[in-house]
């Protein structure tokens, strides 16, 4: 984590169908709405902008409204995420990051994301985003299976999702993440095993590889939040887990946190950003920020967004227990683990300290490896990573 | 002070819970006037919430009210309020003994129920004068004409003219007023002779000390008289007298033969006060004690831990002060390996039990683990020697034992005809002998069980509710002691006995039982890092096991920024549920899992 910087998360909660597992903050919407929306999301631009001191990087002044801003910001990194960002017009999205540009100061380098999902990634669309600068897309495949694709209510099918794929692929995006889900009802390890074998195969950058979670309010729960039975049993479920760990390696993978997988050099930069506590603003319908010690968020509904200005509806002050709690319990997805210096540099005192007893418990459980200097979760640890975590807390 | 004798009426109330006592105790406080409408709580008579919330009266409280009659002359009433539970049969047959005439209140819808016989039958024993009351003849359900025949065909006394009221919405309160009055005999006794008063309640009072309720029987008590308690020898000078106005205390000089109230004295404990002992003069005292004086002794018991060991200081003080108020409740320190530092409680019955958990809860703040309640077994020892036992892990091992004798009641349950079936099959399976059956009615029935206390103590009542739908009511006294084939089950989770689950059951149900608990507690443990295998044993014998499969998947898929605040409330909740499990060997059993295996009838 360097103090300096920090990341950009912009949410657009839209998209064409919600989907039938999908407890995120999206839906499908009217034209109006989107632009009432866009209209809202680059006030706030300007509002973060003013903030984090557009074109006064060198010599800015530092108290800006409610919220203090130390010292200039390298912002490193944007994230575009939803719903379905694609699912707004080519314009839209160009005028997006046109306004985006305006408002931020984006370090030259910067890792600059948008997820897509199949259906919706027109040449059109590809164009756009690659003009505006993206660098690196993340496309929300899910499963190379169309009777998976259509149980979890997606509105492509494999083959669609290959077209866009390659589109992408010969615009020249060299950095392209494929979202997969895994533990889905009725799926066999085989089953599993196909889908990452086709999507290895294709060669993206990084692979994400989710276990399917049942969310209240979903459909998925109506169906499944009774039957458990009708979901892949935890047995099948790790064997999944492994089996994709063992292929993913084999095909030149690392596998560097609990779902994600990446070819060496191109982990998500934006991610790794919220599991060593780097600060991030969110922007968008309730996007989430993290700001000197403390996280709030935006308002979770449209209306409520919408309409009233910057009251985030959740604040959240870090103490400093609860700092060197997230800096495990975020730190710990990563395979590589946390340091001992980072935690020392960062807090003041020795690990040991405060979680000695945590760390020789779970040690010796065979949950943590431990190698002075470096400590991280065993591959049993990863499997049941809660029971460890939350005795950080 | 002297008042005219035949001017006073003791009486109280007898009623099956819910059939309105309280309500229309309020409503004879209100009538008499002594309290104003804007005065009057909902149901004056019960003080403690925890009785409010249960619609229960736990400790016989009593209230003295001025009635001006029809016949314009001002009577005294003594309502003498009585303990509406089974557990607390003792109590009321001395609420009984202090008074000249009982209110019976019946539900003009339910009519009978099985307590308020045992009750009325109670009160006839102490030759008490009956006023029947048919209560809620507002409810569109109301019977009166078939309750006041179900009263005469079933107790056998003269219904036909009883009031016919409402206390819920004031109807017809005075037709009771004046036939307590022209019905309830004034008390007899006299002033001069040497004082006898009748002990029926007592209470803690932390400005007053102990505060102990009687009725005078013979004598007078002044404020200068040094009593004397006949049963426990305990004596002191009394402080001051007095008698009840509705929720405080009226003081005065002096009580005479026939009247009802209170005294303090320099008495620190409630053991030296007990219910049923004889108050006398020690200058002058009585040559006889009134009869029916007995010690009551606690006939379930159970072990309560603190779930938070810190805690335990703050359990012992909290027992202290409750049983301050309580001469029933008994509580001796014991160690428990699963669970720490505790007491072994002794209690009158399940009831009174439930009351004093959810009092050191409610009241004190402590959060309990209750172990599974235990009668008093009496052991027959090889050699000769007999033991009782009233905690399953102290019973001597089964080489040096001859027999063994558990308690038996006699138990009594008025039921709908509809659920006869089921209600019979339950007092089977809880090894009852069946005794006989009168029909109350064409829909009604009394079922006569002997049953072995153990059998009752976990879900009897709870079980007993869900077969009947709640149309069955019980009661039951203690019969006496009976050899039986016992056996001391064992539970082992991880091969290690947890001494807490231990208990004793009858050899013919120990399989059953032992089976059910298994299963009950595989449910109960969360899965940990290991395979946990349960078991029940009898001796070293294992007669059921299920196994915990260890935990292989605890795992949150995705943690971003905008989740980090739910994921990490719900690790919060995960480590705030580990808080509260209990450490046995390497095991973690939550604190419920304890109690869950009290209800297996609900399997």
């Amino acid at each position: 984590m360097n103090r300096n910087e920090i990341e950009l998360y912009i949410h657009i909660p839209f998209c064409v169908r919600k989907c039938a597992y999908c407890d995120f903050l999206s839906g499908p919407a009217d034209e109006g709405t989107k632009a009432r929306y866009l209209a809202r999301l680059f006030d706030e631009f300007a509002f973060y902008g003013e903030m984090l001191g557009k074109g006064k990087h060198a010599d800015r002044e530092t108290a800006h409204g409610a919220v203090e801003c130390k010292g200039p910001r390298r912002i490193t990194s944007v994230f575009v995420g939803g719903g379905t960002p694609t699912s707004l017009s080519a314009e839209q999205l160009s005028g997006l990051f046109e306004r985006l540009y305006g408002c931020f100061d984006i370090e030259r380098d910067a890792e600059i994301t948008v997820e897509c999902n199949p259906g919706t990634l027109d040449a059109n669309k590809l164009s756009a985003l690659k003009g505006a600068g993206v660098n690196r897309l993340s496309i929300g495949l899910q499963s190379a299976l169309d009777d998976e694709l259509k149980l979890l209510g997606r509105i492509h099918t494999f083959e669609e999702f290959l077209k866009e794929y390659k589109a992408a692929k010969s615009l020249g995006f060299e950095n392209i993440n494929i979202d997969i889900m895994q533990a889905l009802p009725g799926q066999t390890v085989g089953k599993a095993m196909r889908t990452v074998k086709t999507v290895a195969s294709l060669e993206p950058e990084h692979i994400s590889a989710y276990s399917l979670i049942v969310e209240e309010g979903t459909p998925f729960f109506e169906r499944y939040g009774a039957h458990p039975e009708l979901l892949p049993d935890e047995g099948t479920d790790r064997a999944i887990y492994h089996g994709t760990e063992e292929m993913l390696a084999s095909a030149g993978f690392v596998h560097y946190e609990i779902s994600n997988y990446a070819k060496p050099g191109f982990e998500c930069r934006h991610n790794k950003g919220y599991w060593t506590g780097t600060d991030y603003i969110g922007m968008g319908l309730g996007a989430a920020s993290l700001l000197d010690g403390v996280r709030f968020g935006n308002a979770r509904t449209l209306e409520e967004y919408v309409s009233c200005f910057k009251d985030p509806s959740t604040v959240e002050t870090l103490t400093g227990k609860d700092r060197m709690a997230e800096f495990f319990f975020l730190g710990l997805r990563m395979t590589e683990g946390v340091e001992r210096a980072e935690f020392l540099r960062r807090f003041g005192i020795p690990a040991d300290e405060v979680y000695g007893d945590v760390l020789r418990k779970h040690v010796a459980a065979g949950l943590l490896k431990d190698d002075g200097k470096k400590i991280s979760l065993t591959e049993r640890g990863i499997d049941i990573s809660n029971t460890v975590m939350c005795e950080f807390l | 002070m002297s008042t005219d004798q035949s001017k006073i009426r003791n009486f109280c109330i007898i009623a099956h819970i819910d059939h309105g006592k309280s309500t229309l105790a309020d409503r004879i406080i209100e009538m008499t006037g002594v309290l104003t409408s804007r005065e009057m709580q909902e149901q004056v008579l019960d003080n403690m919430d925890l009785e409010r919330e249960r619609g229960i009266t736990i400790k016989a409280q009593t209230v003295r009210a001025v009635y001006k009659a029809l016949d314009g002359e001002e009577y005294i009433f003594n309502l003498i309020d009585t303990p509406g539970h089974v557990d607390f049969n003792y109590e009321v047959s001395r609420s009984l003994a202090a008074c000249e005439g009982a209110v019976l209140v019946v539900d003009a819808a339910q009519g009978i129920e099985a307590q308020t016989l045992a009750n009325v039958y109670m009160a006839i024993d102490h030759n008490l004068e009956i006023i029947p009351v048919i209560n809620k003849i507002d409810l569109p359900s109301a019977e009166p004409d078939r309750v006041v025949q179900e009263i005469e065909d079933v107790i056998g006394i003269e219904a036909q003219d009883a009031p016919r009221i409402s206390a819920k919405a004031g109807i017809n309160i005075r037709d009771v007023l004046e036939q307590i009055v022209k019905k309830v005999p004034a008390p007899k006794g006299d002033p001069e002779k040497p004082l006898k008063a009748l002990v029926f309640d007592s209470v803690y009072d932390s400005y007053k000390g102990v505060i102990v309720f009687m009725r005078v029987m013979e004598g007078t008590i002044r404020q200068d008289t040094v009593i004397r308690m006949m049963a426990t020898g305990a004596e002191a000078e009394v402080v001051e007298i007095g008698t009840f106005g509705p929720g405080r205390f009226i003081p005065c000089d002096e009580l005479s033969a026939g009247m009802v109230g209170y005294f303090t004295a320099s008495l620190k404990n409630v053991k030296d006060t007990r219910v049923g002992d004889t108050v006398t003069d020690a200058n002058n005292p009585a040559t006889e004690p009134l009869p029916g004086y007995k010690k009551v002794l606690p006939m379930v018991y159970c072990g309560m831990y603190p779930a938070d060991g810190s805690q335990y200081p703050e359990l012992r003080d909290a027992l202290e002060k409750l049983q301050l108020n309580d001469a029933a409740l008994q509580f001796e320190p014991e160690t428990s390996i699963a669970l720490g530092f505790g007491f072994r409680c002794g209690f009158l019955g399940l009831l009174h039990l439930d009351i004093i958990q959810e009092r050191l809860e409610r009241e004190y703040n402590l959060d309990l683990v209750t172990t599974a309640p235990s009668v008093i077994y009496k052991v027959f020892k090889t050699n000769g020697e007999e033991v009782e036992v009233t905690n399953p892990s102290n019973l001597p091992d089964p080489t040096v034992v001859d027999h063994m004798e558990e308690p038996i009641v006699s138990a009594e349950i008025m039921v709908k005809t509809e659920f006869l079936g089921a209600i019979m099959k339950l007092c089977q399976e809880r090894r009852g002998v069946y005794l006989g059956m009168e029909y109350m009615e064409e829909t009604r029935a009394l079922l006569k069980y002997e049953l072995p206390l153990n059998e009752i103590i976990y879900d009897f009542f709870d079980a007993l509710k869900s077969r009947s739908k709640g149309y069955a009511s019980f009661d039951y006294e203690l019969k006496g002691y009976q050899q039986s084939e016992l056996v001391k089950l064992d539970i082992l989770i991880n091969h290690e006995p947890v001494d807490a689950l231990t208990f004793i059951v009858h050899g013919e149900t120990a399989y059953e039982r032992g089976r059910k608990m298994c299963e009950r507690l595989q449910r109960e443990i969360p899965r940990q890092l290991f395979d946990i295998p349960i078991q029940a044993a009898i001796g070293t014998k294992i007669i059921a096991r299920e196994t915990i499969k260890a935990l292989r998947k605890d795992v949150l898929a995705k943690c971003y920024g905008g989740d980090i605040t739910r994921k990490k409330k719900l690790l919060e909740k995960q480590k705030e549920g580990k808080k509260r499990m209990r450490q046995v060997g390497n095991v973690e059993i939550p604190q419920k899992a304890f109690m869950s295996v009290l209800k297996l009838d609900e399997d």
